[in-house]
C-alpha cells in the first residue's frame, strides 16, 4: 500500500483525504475545525485521527496540502481601462485562486490607496497598457504605491516597455516585486499564464510563511497552492484527460458554499452556431468566477433580493411567506429545514444562487439589427453544448436534493440570451475530493484522473 | 522613428468587413501599427482601445448610412476620457441618400473629426494625410 495524505486547510474546516495509490481508492476522508490561531497542525491531526489507522501506523509516501485558511489568498488588482487591462488583471488573479477584494482602474485615487492599506492584500497585481501602449498610468500607479506606508508583495503584469522601471520604483517600498508578462500584451489578447505562475511563486515563497501556515510544512512536504487553484487544476485534468487516459471533455464545476458560489468552466466557449460574431475580451479556457453575494447560508437576504420575482415564481409563494422564512434564516443561517415547505425554500435558494452565479459566468448573445437583417454578437463563453456539470462544496454535498439545485445551471428558454448548458448531465463530487485530486495531480496525474472518474458520481 | 499606432474600426451596427480589411492592410503596409477592432464597434471600444494602446489616431469607417448618428458625441467622450486631442478621421458612406459631400463634411468636422473622406477614397490619401498630421517625414 502506498498511502498519500492530501489536506485542504479551509477557512472553517481542515479536510483530509487519504488515498491508496496502488489500489486507486480513497482510504478515508474526514474534517475538523481549522486551528489557525494556535497551531494549524492541531486541526489536521484531529481530522486524521478520525480515519482508522492501519496496523503499524500510517506510512505516507507523500503529504501534500492546499490552503484557503487565514482569509485565503487576498488580492487587489489594478489596471488601466476597466473593461480591458483591469478586467484582464482580475481574471489573472481569479485564475490563480485568489479572493479578489478590489479591482481598480485608471490612476489610483487617494481613496483606492487607503483601501489597499486598510485591507492589506496578500498580493497586489499591477497591470495597465498593452505592450508599447500606455505607459503613464502604470508608472504613476507604481510611484503612488511606492509611497504607501506598508510593504506588500507586488506582481507587475503590464506594459512591458515600462515594467522594469515600475519594478525599480516599487522595490523602494515593497518586497518581493516580481515582473510577469503583460496580462494583455495586445488589444483583445488575454495572456494570464505568466501572471498566474508569478502569483503562485510569491504565494509559495512568502504568503504561506506570513500566514503562519509554514508550521504545517515541518510535517508536510509543502503547501502547494491555494485551494481554488487545486480545484481548477482538478477541473482541467478531468476535462482534458492525461496521456492515454481520456477525460470527460468540456465541463463546468459549481461550488456552492455558505457565503459564496464559485463557478469553474473548462471550455473554449466558441460560438456553437454559425454567423455569430465574438466581441469583448477573450475568455480563458479554464475560467473561474466567484460570486461573493450568492451564498446559500450567509447571504440569503441579498440572494432573495437579487432573485426577486424568479424565486417567488419558482416557489409559488407570496412575498410575506418569503420574508417570514428569511427571518428564520437570519437568526440561524445553518437552520435545518423543519417542514416540507422549509425544505422547498432551501432548494429554491440553492437553485437561485447557482442560477445567478452561472448567469454571470456564462456568455451572452445579443441580436443586432442591421440594414441587412439580424446579426448576432456573442460576449463571453457559449456554454450551451456542455454536457457535464459537476456540483461540489459543503452545502451541496450535504443537501438531500443536489440535482434540483444544479438544475439552476441549465439554459432557460425565457432568458435565451444567456448561453448556459442546454442539456447537461449532473454529477456530484460526493466524497469532496476535487481539491485533493488537484493536489494529487502534481505527483500522479493519471491516478488522480482515474479516481475522479470513479468517485464523482452521476446524479 | 517610433511606430505610430492607429485604432481602426467600423462603427455602430455596421457589418461591412471588406473595406476594414483593406484599410488594415494598407495602413500596416504603410508602417503603422494597426489596432483593428473590426465591425460592430461601439464608441467606447474605440476610446478604450486608444487609451490602452496609447494610439495616435482613431480611424472610423461607416458604410451603412447611419454614420451621423453613430459618430455623434465621440469627440466629447474622448475629451471626457482624457484623450480629447487625439486625431480622428472618418470615411465611407456616412449618410443616407444623395447629399452634397461638402455639407456632410461640414457636419462631421463640426462633430470634432479632423478629416472626413467621401465614398470611393483610396487608402493612400488618408495615409498621406495622417503622416502630415502626425508630423512624420517620409523616408
Amino acid at each position: 500500500m502506498q498511502a498519500v495524505l492530501l489536506i485542504d486547510f479551509g477557512s472553517t474546516y481542515t479536510k483530509v483525504t487519504v488515498v491508496d495509490l496502488d489500489a486507486e481508492i480513497i482510504l478515508g476522508t474526514a474534517r475538523a475545525g481549522t486551528t489557525i490561531e494556535t497551531n494549524i497542525m492541531e486541526g489536521m491531526k484531529a481530522a486524521l485521527a478520525q480515519i482508522p489507522e492501519p496496523i503499524g501506523g500510517w506510512k505516507f509516501v507523500r503529504k501534500l496540502a492546499c490552503s484557503s485558511a487565514a482569509g485565503g489568498l487576498k488580492m487587489i488588482a489594478s489596471g488601466l481601462v476597466k473593461e480591458l487591462t483591469a478586467e484582464a488583471a482580475r481574471r489573472a488573479a481569479l485564475g490563480a485562486g485568489a479572493r479578489v477584494l478590489e479591482v481598480f482602474s485608471y490612476e489610483l485615487s487617494p481613496k483606492d490607496l487607503d483601501r489597499i492599506v486598510v485591507s492589506k492584500p496578500d498580493i497586489l497585481l499591477l497591470a495597465g497598457g498593452t505592450d508599447g501602449g500606455n505607459k503613464e498610468v502604470i508608472l504613476k500607479n507604481a510611484e503612488l504605491l511606492s509611497n504607501l506606508p506598508i510593504s506588500l508583495p507586488v506582481v507587475i503584469a503590464g506594459n512591458k516597455v515600462v515594467a522594469a522601471q515600475a519594478e525599480e520604483m516599487l522595490r523602494k517600498q515593497h518586497n518581493p516585486v516580481v515582473v510577469a508578462d503583460n496580462v494583455m500584451p495586445d488589444l483583445g489578447v488575454l495572456s494570464v499564464e505568466s501572471a498566474r505562475l508569478a502569483i503562485r511563486e510569491v504565494y509559495l515563497s512568502h504568503i504561506i510563511k506570513a500566514k503562519g501556515l509554514d508550521k504545517a510544512e515541518e510535517y508536510l512536504e509543502r503547501i502547494m497552492m491555494p485551494t481554488p487553484s487545486a480545484v481548477l487544476s482538478a477541473a482541467e485534468l478531468l476535462a482534458q484527460g492525461e496521456g492515454s487516459e481520456p477525460g470527460w471533455g468540456e465541463l463546468m464545476i459549481v461550488d456552492v458554499g455558505g457565503a459564496t458560489t464559485d463557478v469553474h468552466s473548462v471550455a473554449k466557449g466558441d460560438p456553437s452556431k454559425p454567423s455569430v460574431m465574438l466581441k469583448g475580451l477573450p475568455e480563458p479556457y479554464v475560467k473561474r468566477t466567484v460570486e461573493g453575494d450568492l451564498g446559500m447560508r450567509y447571504s440569503s437576504e441579498a440572494l432573495v433580493e437579487i432573485a426577486g420575482r424568479r424565486l417567488m415564481d419558482y416557489l409559488g409563494w407570496t412575498e410575506e411567506q418569503v420574508s417570514g422564512q428569511l427571518e428564520l434564516l437570519k437568526e440561524n443561517p445553518w437552520r435545518i429545514p423543519q417542514t416540507g415547505e422549509e425544505a422547498k425554500f432551501d432548494v429554491a435558494m440553492g437553485r437561485m444562487a447557482v442560477g445567478l452565479a452561472v448567469d454571470r459566468h456564462a456568455g451572452t448573445i445579443e441580436v443586432v439589427y442591421t440594414p441587412f437583417g439580424a446579426s448576432y454578437i456573442q460576449n463571453g463563453k457559449d456554454l450551451t453544448p456542455l454536457t457535464v456539470v459537476i456540483g461540489t462544496g459543503g452545502v451541496l454535498l450535504h443537501h438531500p436534493d443536489p440535482a434540483e439545485i444544479l438544475k439552476g445551471t441549465v439554459f432557460n428558454p425565457q432568458e435565451p440570451t444567456i448561453l448556459k448548458p442546454q442539456n447537461p448531465a449532473f454529477f456530484l463530487d460526493k466524497e469532496y475530493i476535487l481539491a485533493a485530486m488537484g493536489l494529487l495531480r502534481e505527483v500522479s496525474p493519471q491516478i488522480a484522473l482515474r479516481m475522479m472518474k470513479k468517485y464523482i458520481v452521476k446524479l | 522613428m517610433e511606430q505610430k499606432t492607429v485604432v481602426l474600426g467600423v462603427i455602430g451596427s455596421d457589418v461591412h468587413a471588406v473595406g476594414n480589411r483593406i484599410l488594415d492592410f494598407a495602413f500596416t503596409q504603410a508602417g503603422f501599427k494597426v489596432i483593428n477592432i473590426g465591425v460592430l464597434a461601439t464608441q467606447e471600444e474605440f476610446i478604450h482601445s486608444a487609451i490602452e494602446t496609447n494610439a495616435d489616431a482613431i480611424l472610423v469607417s461607416s458604410l451603412y448610412g447611419h454614420g451621423e448618428m453613430d459618430c455623434r458625441g465621440l469627440r466629447e467622450k474622448c475629451q471626457e476620457k482624457g484623450i480629447g486631442d487625439i486625431i480622428m478621421y472618418v470615411g465611407g458612406n456616412l449618410v443616407c441618400g444623395k447629399q452634397e459631400f461638402e455639407s456632410v463634411k461640414e457636419r462631421f468636422l463640426a462633430m470634432g473629426f479632423n478629416r472626413v473622406y467621401p465614398p470611393g477614397t483610396l487608402p493612400d490619401l488618408p495615409i498621406e494625410d495622417l503622416r502630415k498630421d502626425l508630423g512624420m517625414t517620409i523616408n
